[in-house]
């Protein structure tokens, strides 16, 4: 267990001007963990821009808040559930969902939508393949458990395997509510004798030091860690939400707080910091499922499905009845105080007297040494690209590969229709939740890229930005407002920590460049199995309004349209090749840099495509991504109606339809004048590629010098090869 | 005309079907609390999708006994009707209400997608706004929806003409394909499928509506 270092014990000491006793250093622990603390990531994150007209509430509640007008407002965040999920899969990822909607609902905002980013090891993997299949079974079936029972559609995300995720597996879950401004709550301890209450599920063993856990590397005693995982009860969710939001309506309630990591003792101390107040409990009030559990336990214990509440005294009856009816224990198990202190008393004996504020905003801020070159994995020189031998073949290797197949398989065990509101679920370029009282949808984009930010932390997660804002574009959305999940390694090594500045600073330029402030989020550390860290994965949940109307979508609809790509054809040079997924599955290897971003040229493209998209010129909008080209136009192609396309190009043919670099988004249209017009407005290229037509993808060179045809395929093959490789790579046939 | 919707602990497509019959339908709805003893008076009652009770024991056993199902039964038997919708159908089996039982998915896997459901008879007050053979596209959304029944309910099922819906590709192994079936009195019917998913046109289906319509129309039938 990572306990507390000795300069820490010693501020401990200076605070309580005595030693600790054993729970109070239990109850420093968990709170000055990275995990509860971000003491190791707090410096740089105040970097990242946090405000705009829309930020309603941003970083340090449970949930960044953004205004959607007419009255109304969505709450959102990310978070990961890595470490649990490598050593129990199901119940990790599960629990995961339900911290994450917790968080959400715990504001006021009742939960509408759930986008996971999950990453394993490679289902292939000679050595670990079976273990990665079996995770990767474990997560989705966790996440479909959870979010399915609760009620909430999981409508996106994205699924990824690289081999540096063989050992320590991502899961990062993002959750998204909807209420109206007079609606939402704070996790604030305010009234002096006011009752705090103790609501939802028993407390068990299950969890104690989990956010400690989650705050270091594994090993081979990780293994032995399984009882720190704890155990969800979707149903029992779906309850707490329900009292939840019918007990805030009653008015009795003052504040309220989930208790997620660090179960009690987090909640107490920091609604009690919040206000400026102090918290006085007495642990044998608290409903607990097992005997003989010391203060210690009860109050470390990670227990799911728990909330702490503050009701206005007297009014406690009202809140009783709510969780009454709802068949909940609620029950009165302390109350707000004036001295400003966490005082916690087992049968009216203090076993732990803490000042709050010290505890919950005091935790050690480290500004651990960064100033070297962040670790790359790849060597910066461009290797021998060798001519390929067949591009058809390299296209279909690439819609069979495991980053960029259909993820149907997956998807479809998450319930997607659930409330009614989805007018784009998982498959598109960003996901669309209505909101039923307003006229305005909200898109989300949930995206994560590892290559590129092994190659260069800090333009990788400008891309990351990028990636997010232009495929709520591609959907008509006009992104505004971000949440991050930042998973990287042993921050204590000063390679991996000068990845995580990078990357943050990287966010943040983006971020402003694009309007979209950090309204919240999660960092998880310590990713390293073994002493191999992850590669740095920053993952941006994005989140865009638009008017509600039927959505745009990527495939091509009717034969005999024009073909068209919004920002031109962009350029590569062998070096920006390096982190392509051509790269990866083609060559099976990775160099130099990632695609070059103009940030200035890619906003205009976003501008130019919702403009397409308000006036209604576009019949179908794909953002081209990962794969390049080619692959955007096999995906446009998936419901039947394929395209014949001439590129216009002297670039080799493996840069030209396999290249990455952004800005750019397919489209068909009956009225290409219309849209040359607004990019010509936009200062923005635009290029007609071709036509649509039936039953094939045709892809050739149309310059003249190397004319030929490039990539001809039938529709039906290009589909039946992306849909069904999932279901392969997870159902391998045996050797022998 | 006047419907219900009972709100189980756990069911989670209450709000969607309120929302389908008074918004797309335009027709008054109310919430009915599981342990309340009485219907009121409306005209239908939806027992909606969700997990009842957490799902513990197997779906739908914990429901059956909750008040309101007493109340339930009795309106049925008035001939009041009854509509079951994924969990709803679940509990209606459990209860008695209907034959047979509903299995784990056969691939034990919870499938949710659009499925095309091929409306068998308009004999019923829940398609008599269909066409004979009609096709309609509905997501479906459970992990337990095999339907499953002995031979001899199958074939009593055929003969009296009381399999409502069949998949045209079955996505949980159902026995002949059943989709939905109504009872003896033809008043109470259980569906997999989601019908008020598909009643929007936002949604990219209105399939659906002909579900609630039937109802609608033959309840003005009767009261006219």
């Amino acid at each position: 267990m990572s306990d507390l270092a000795p300069s820490e014990l010693e501020k401990v000491r200076k605070i309580l001007g005595r030693e600790p006793n054993q729970t109070e250093t239990g109850i420093f622990t968990v709170m000055w963990s990275e995990h509860c603390s971000y003491k190791s990531s707090r410096l740089h994150l105040k970097k990242l821009p946090t405000r705009s007209d829309r930020v309603l509430v941003g970083p340090g509640e449970n949930a960044g808040i953004i205004d959607i007008g007419q009255g109304y407002a969505i709450a959102f965040k990310i978070e990961s559930h890595n470490h649990p999920s490598f050593i129990e899969p199901f119940q990790g990822a599960a629990t995961g969902v339900g911290g994450i909607l917790r968080d959400i609902f715990t504001m006021g905002a009742r939960p509408i939508a759930v986008l996971d980013a999950i990453r394993f090891g490679p289902l292939d993997d000679p050595e670990y393949g079976d273990r990665n299949r079996r995770i990767l079974e474990g997560v989705v079936e966790g996440i479909a458990h959870y979010g399915n029972c609760f009620g909430v559609p999981t409508i996106g995300g994205e699924t990824v395997f690289e081999r540096c995720y063989n050992g320590n597996p991502l899961v990062n879950v993002f959750a998204l509510g909807v209420f109206r401004h007079d609606e939402i709550f704070f996790g604030r301890a305010t009234g002096l004798g006011n009752p705090v209450i103790y609501v939802g599920a028993k407390t068990g063993r299950d969890g104690i030091h989990g956010a400690s856990m989650a705050s270091a590397e594994f090993t081979e005693e990780s293994k032995q860690k399984r009882p720190n995982v704890q155990v969800g009860d979707p149903f029992m969710e779906k309850l707490l939400l329900e009292a939840c939001i019918e007990a805030m309506h009653t008015g009795a309630v003052v504040g309220i707080q989930d208790m997620g990591a660090a179960g009690l003792t987090c909640s107490t101390c920091e609604m009690g910091s919040r206000a400026e107040t102090g918290v006085e409990i007495d642990l044998a009030r608290v409903p607990q499922r097992e005997s003989g559990m010391t203060p210690y336990e009860i109050m470390l214990s990670e227990s799911q499905e728990r909330m702490l509440l503050v009701a206005e005294k007297g009014r406690e009856e009202e809140v009783f009845a709510v969780f009454r009816k709802w068949g909940l224990d609620a029950v009165t198990i302390g109350e707000v105080t004036g001295d400003g202190k966490l005082r916690v008393k087992d049968h009216g004996v203090v076993v732990a007297e803490i000042p709050n504020r010290e505890l919950a905003d005091e935790a050690p801020l480290y500004d651990r040494p960064h100033g070297i070159a962040p670790y790359r994995p790849a060597p910066m020189e461009v290797p021998d690209i060798p001519r390929s031998r067949d591009l058809n073949s390299d296209l279909l290797e690439l819609l069979a590969s495991g980053d960029l197949c259909s993820k149907r398989w997956i998807w479809q065990q998450y319930d997607q229709s659930v409330r009614t509101n989805t007018l784009q679920g998982p498959g598109g370029d960003a996901a669309i939740v209505r909101i039923k009282e307003t006229g305005t949808s909200v898109a989300m984009s949930v995206d994560g890229n590892g290559r590129y930010c092994a190659l260069s932390p800090r333009e990788g997660a400008r891309l990351l930005v990028a990636e997010c804002c232009r495929n709520l574009s591609a959907v008509g959305a006009l992104p505004v407002a971000a949440t991050n999940n930042l998973n990287f390694g042993n921050p204590e090594r000063p390679e991996i920590m000068a990845q995580l500045v990078e990357a943050i600073e990287g966010i943040s330029e983006a971020c402003k460049h694009f309007e979209t402030p950090i309204t919240g989020g999660n960092v998880s550390l310590y990713n390293e199995t073994l002493g191999e860290a992850i590669w740095p994965t920053p993952v941006m949940g994005i989140v865009g309004l638009l008017k509600t109307a039927p959505p745009v979508t990527i495939s091509f609809k009717e034969e005999g349209r024009t073909v068209m790509l919004l920002g031109g054809l962009g350029t590569v040079d062998a070096t920006r090749f390096g982190g392509t997924q051509y790269a990866k599955v083609v060559l099976d290897t990775m160099w130099g840099l990632p695609p070059a971003l103009d940030m200035d040229y890619e906003k205009r493209v976003h501008t130019s495509i919702r403009e397409v998209i308000a006036q209604g010129l576009a019949e179908s909008s794909h953002d081209v991504g990962d794969g390049g080209l080619a692959v955007a136009l096999a995906e446009a192609c998936a419901e039947s109606i394929g395209a014949s396309i001439a590129l216009e190009t002297g670039m080799r043919p493996e840069f030209a339809l396999f290249h990455e670099g952004p800005s750019r988004i397919l489209l068909s249209t009956s009225a290409p004048e219309a849209i040359e017009k607004i990019a010509r407005e936009n200062n923005v290229e635009c290029l007609r590629l071709g036509v649509t037509m039936k039953e094939r993808l045709q892809i050739g060179n149309g310059s003249g010098t190397s004319s030929g045809m490039w990539i001809d395929c039938r529709v039906d093959r290009l589909r039946e090869v992306w849909e069904n490789a999932l279901e392969s790579l997870l159902n391998p046939v045996p050797v022998g | 005309m006047r419907f219900g919707v009972v709100v189980f602990p756990g069911s989670n497509c209450d709000h969607d079907a309120w929302y389908a019959v008074s918004h797309n339908l335009g027709h008054p709805t109310e919430f009915i609390w599981h342990d309340s003893t009485s219907l009121g008076n409306v005209d239908a009652v939806i027992l909606p999708g969700g997990f009842s009770y957490g799902d513990y024991l197997r779906c739908g056993a914990i429901a059956k006994f909750s008040p309101v199902m007493a109340a339930v039964k009795k309106f049925a038997q008035e001939g009041g009707l009854v509509l079951g919708i994924c969990n709803g159908f679940q509990i209606l089996v459990e209860s008695g209400l209907l034959p047979g039982a509903l299995l784990r998915n056969r691939n034990l896997r919870f499938v949710c997608r659009p499925v095309t459901i091929r409306v068998e008879t308009t004999n019923t007050p829940f398609t008599c706004a269909a066409t004979k053979g009609q096709l309609i596209k509905v997501p479906v959304a459970h992990g337990e929806g095999c339907y499953f029944a002995d031979q001899r309910t199958l074939d009593a099922l055929e003969a009296e003409d009381r399999v409502v819906m069949r998949y045209l590709d079955n996505p949980n192994g159902s026995l002949r394909d059943i989709a939905g079936i109504c009872s003896e009195r033809r008043n109470v019917m259980g569906m997999m499928p989601h019908p008020e998913r598909a009643s929007d046109p936002l949604l990219g289906s209105t399939d659906g509506r002909v579900v609630l319509e039937s109802m609608v129309r033959s309840l003005v039938a009767a009261h006219a």
